[in-house]
């Protein structure tokens, strides 16, 4: 970066490039959370039985019922997580804050959550770049949520790039 | 009826799938995903977030709604292995969203018969809100 192309990289990105952090874990789940989640998400549409029939998810490959790949076990939390540090987030020179914009995901799913299912979650910030956008200088922050069942088995991986101008 | 590896070709395009959208599904989604953001839910603080329109759509929602059209496809015989996707315009309220997929590449990998699409979902106007990708497996 010369002078005159400014970086919002920080210290606190660079120290934390690469490091398990912000462990949490989810209350079990309940066939009433699938059911409840994929009645909203497939409204006004009744959802697929798989999500909420027990007999017929039963005869399926997955041998009951299943939440839908994209719920979050982790919505309603008790205690809210800790947003990250802002250094983490990018950071002005100038101290301003920045504004922030979901660039994205990609999530790769392991084996399916279903009721009873204890989540927990870990994230490391992955890496950055910066360019030159319609919004001015930009940095964008890929991060890797990895979620797992209480048998350790991979349920869902994400990397999600955040924007920051 | 079960949708086959055997069957499907590059080129392929799934079947499309939509939903308008308004504050009947996005307080839904708020609902089950904790999702209250003012600017999801009043007209005011959409505007102050600059969408002159007003409230406007969760992204996770339209991420679901590529989820479901995969789902509503391929049924409980097939697996939905990886989905991605960038937001690139916003879900004004009234509008009708729809899915669309096409195949791009079948594989064998790791054992599992793997199909990949490049996905999006389009507003009435044509407009690709959210361009991404999918790889799901199939018997």
């Amino acid at each position: 970066m010369s002078e005159s192309s400014p970086t919002y990289v920080t210290e606190a990105m660079r120290a934390a490039q690469g490091e398990w952090t912000g462990e949490r874990t989810a209350p079990p789940i309940t066939e009433t959370d699938i059911r409840r989640w994929a009645m909203a998400t497939f409204y006004p549409e009744k959802p697929p039985r798989i999500y909420w029939d027990a007999e017929h998810a039963a005869t399926t490959q997955w041998g009951g019922i299943v939440a839908p790949p994209d719920f979050n076990p982790f919505a309603w939390p008790l205690e809210r997580p800790q947003p990250a540090a802002p250094g983490l987030m990018g950071a002005r020179p100038d101290g301003k804050s920045l504004t922030g914009m979901n660039g994205g995901q990609t999530d790769t799913y392991g084996v399916p959550m279903r009721a009873c299912d204890v989540i927990s979650e870990r994230r490391r910030l992955v890496d950055w770049w910066e360019r030159e956008g319609r919004l001015g200088h930009t940095l964008y922050v890929r991060n890797e949520i990895e979620w797992r069942n209480q048998r350790e088995e991979v349920v869902r991986t994400r990397l999600s790039i955040g924007i920051r101008y | 009826m079960t949708v086959r590896f055997e069957d499907i070709q590059v080129g392929d395009s799934m079947p499309s799938w939509s939903r308008k959208t308004s504050f009947a599904e996005w307080n839904r989604y708020a609902a089950v995903n904790d999702e209250f953001v003012p600017f999801h839910m009043d007209d005011e603080a959409g505007r102050r977030a600059g969408n002159e329109p007003g409230a406007f759509g969760m992204g996770n929602l339209r991420y679901a709604y590529i989820v479901n059209a995969l789902h509503d496809w391929i049924g409980d015989a097939g697996v939905v292995r990886e989905v991605g996707c960038q937001y690139r315009a916003i879900n004004q309220k009234e509008d009708t969203l729809t899915v669309v997929g096409e195949v791009t590449d079948k594989t064998v990998e790791e054992g599992e018969q793997r199909v990949r699409l490049t996905m999006n979902v389009v507003n009435q106007d044509g407009l690709g809100t959210c361009p991404g990708h999918a790889v799901i497996v199939l018997p």
